[in-house]
């Protein structure tokens, strides 16, 4: 007997799950903004869902209702990655360490 | 065209680069390079995507337009937004990646066969329930996240709306949602996948206008989780790791964050979930002990005077510190208050603002080294020794009766002793209790001097006598 490979998804999913616990309570609290807004830009990879539903199918009629979605979906998950990423990216930029006298 | 295997070990690839990034927040010096991963873990799912459909005609153009589209917005969006917006900013975004999850599920549900999921009309079952559980977590987020996008931005009262029966309505709509979906593996009939998304719709409002103003940032982080939660529904369906990876990820990270916040104000989950505060049955408790109190009141001069005379001061921001804009000019309170000797260090609630990390972003933004902030935990007992606490826009964080009064509201929520120190200075625009509703003892202590004006105009006016 082979195992479903669900089973398979599924493990990976809990042990995720896991990893992402003990990685979350190393941050540090004063980066808790931060790492909302770059958690919320990493689960914009849904993007790739995004497009193989836009591309897929007949190459003729490319607008179908499910392409459609896909479309739409580029747009939302795009403004969030790229949003995401660069507004972490500006607020990691004012974290400064005191210039002098260094404890 | 890359095949299938090769196509996976890339997704793993960039999952990895995802648990990288959020690793690199362990601290600020590494958080930069983590961004700089993260980055590169979705350049890389989507590059190989693209690859593996190998489709290059008209579609791949449209693909590339739609994505400068919104790329675009985005960092538009991420080059104007002040630091003091935020929160709004975040459950803005949050509303779109569950949309997205949406989108995504409608997509694999009218044209199965794309992903390998069987025939519209013949899906597989475990497909079914992937695609209906995220499609459904999707929406909650996406009106959840629209309804604390709205209280956030003030279009929308703070206060909680609440009306009889709602828990119990709730709870019957989730129940409709779990047996619909049952309906739907069983007949596939397209029409009740709809009707899930209709209700889930409506379940993500319900969940979230009860929630009171001071409560959002739990809200917050519990949206940023289901976001991630609804991102696995939809990598299981599509039986992608990287989304499978990110999303468990994502879902843990705002699970805890949410659990950390609930901490900072002693109160359970289901707590926050089911109601306010600032309802009803508290304001009884805080009227009847409501006589005329004398109040010491001062003004900016005398705070100079108090601080530039004192050895150590620590500042308590607040949300009415994000509210004025008042970070700035605390900046240069702090730089001239220095140039006179004064040790100056900032203290920070955990639930201060109205997001996680929120009031360090704000004093980031205005050059204060973070080295110079603390957490409750680490600066609390340096109350006692120090001369001056100013207050900032915060209120119940430095209540000493949560600590006293077993019948307050906020009796056992962790605060800040602010009235240990020698004097307090208190910047508040009146009286009037906090979100809590709460009447702050601190307010009458013989310690306690008043300046009632708005935190950046005070502020300004002590740079000025100093």
């Amino acid at each position: 007997m082979e195992i479903d490979p669900f089973i398979f998804r599924l493990s990976i999913f809990i042990l995720s799950i896991f990893i992402g616990y003990y990685v979350v309570w190393s941050v540090t609290p004063s980066l808790h903004t931060p790492l909302m807004s770059v958690t919320n830009a990493i689960s914009s990879v849904i993007i790739v869902g995004a497009i193989i539903a836009a591309l897929a199918g007949n190459t003729e009629n490319i607008f179908e209702t499910a392409n459609i979605f896909g479309f739409m979906a580029i747009v939302l998950a795009a403004i969030n990655i790229f949003g995401g990423f660069l507004v972490t990216q500006r607020m990691l930029a004012m974290y400064k360490k005191k210039k002098k006298d260094k404890k | 065209m890359i095949s299938v295997n090769l196509l996976a070990v890339f997704y793993l690839i960039s999952g990895v680069l995802f648990i990288l990034a959020l690793r690199g927040l362990s601290s600020p010096e590494t958080s930069r390079k983590g961004n700089f991963y993260g980055i590169i873990g979705m350049a890389l799912a989507i590059g190989v995507t693209i690859l593996s459909v190998g489709n290059f005609s008209l579609g791949f153009i449209y693909l590339l337009i739609f994505l400068a589209i919104g790329g675009s917005i985005g960092a538009f969006i991420a080059f104007k937004i002040p630091m003091t917006a935020m929160p709004e900013l975040v459950a803005g975004f949050h509303s779109l990646v569950g949309l997205a999850a949406v989108f995504v599920a409608i997509s694999a549900f009218i044209n199965p066969g794309v992903f390998n999921l069987g025939m519209p009309g013949d899906i597989k079952i475990a497909s079914l329930v992937e695609m209906s559980l995220g499609a459904a977590i999707g929406s909650i987020t996406f009106t959840g996240s629209i309804i604390a996008f709205l209280k956030l931005r003030g279009i929308m009262s703070g206060s909680p709306i609440t009306f009889s029966g709602q828990h119990y309505l709730n709870l019957a709509l989730g129940i409709t949602i779990l047996l619909l979906i049952f309906y739907l593996c069983k007949t596939q009939l397209s029409l009740s996948f709809w009707i899930i998304i209709i209700i889930s719709l409506l379940v993500g409002v319900l969940l979230i206008i009860p929630i009171g103003g001071a409560d959002m940032p739990v809200v917050i982080s519990m949206l940023n989780s289901y976001s991630g939660w609804a991102a696995a529904g939809i990598g299981f369906t599509l039986e992608n790791t990287a989304l499978i990876i990110t999303g468990a990820l994502v879902g843990s990270s705002g699970a805890i964050l949410s659990y950390i916040m609930c901490k900072g104000m002693n109160r359970s989950f289901f707590n926050v979930i089911l109601g306010g505060w600032g309802s009803n049955e508290q304001e009884t408790s805080s009227s009847s002990a409501k006589e005329q109190k004398p109040v010491k009141n001062g003004n900016a001069d005398d705070a100079a005077f108090l601080m530039k005379n004192a050895s150590s001061v620590i500042i308590v921001p607040g949300y009415g510190m994000a509210v004025a804009q008042a970070q700035h000019a605390l900046r240069e309170m702090v730089d001239a208050l220095k140039k006179n000797g004064v040790k100056v260090s900032y203290a920070i609630h955990p639930v201060a603002g109205r997001m996680p990390g929120h009031m360090n972003v704000l004093l980031a933004e205005a050059n204060v080294p973070y080295d110079e902030v603390f957490e409750l935990e680490e600066i609390n007992n340096d109350f006692a020794n120090c001369d001056v606490a100013y207050v900032i826009g915060a209120n119940d964080v430095t209540n000493p009766v949560a600590k006293t009064d077993p019948q307050s509201p906020i009796y056992g929520m962790p605060v800040l002793d602010v009235e240990k120190s020698k004097s307090v200075l208190f910047v508040k625009r009146s009286l009037s209790p906090g979100y809590a509703g709460i009447d702050n003892d601190l307010f009458y202590r013989d310690n306690t001097l008043m300046l009632f004006a708005d935190a950046k105009k005070m502020t300004e006016e002590i740079v000025k006598s100093l």
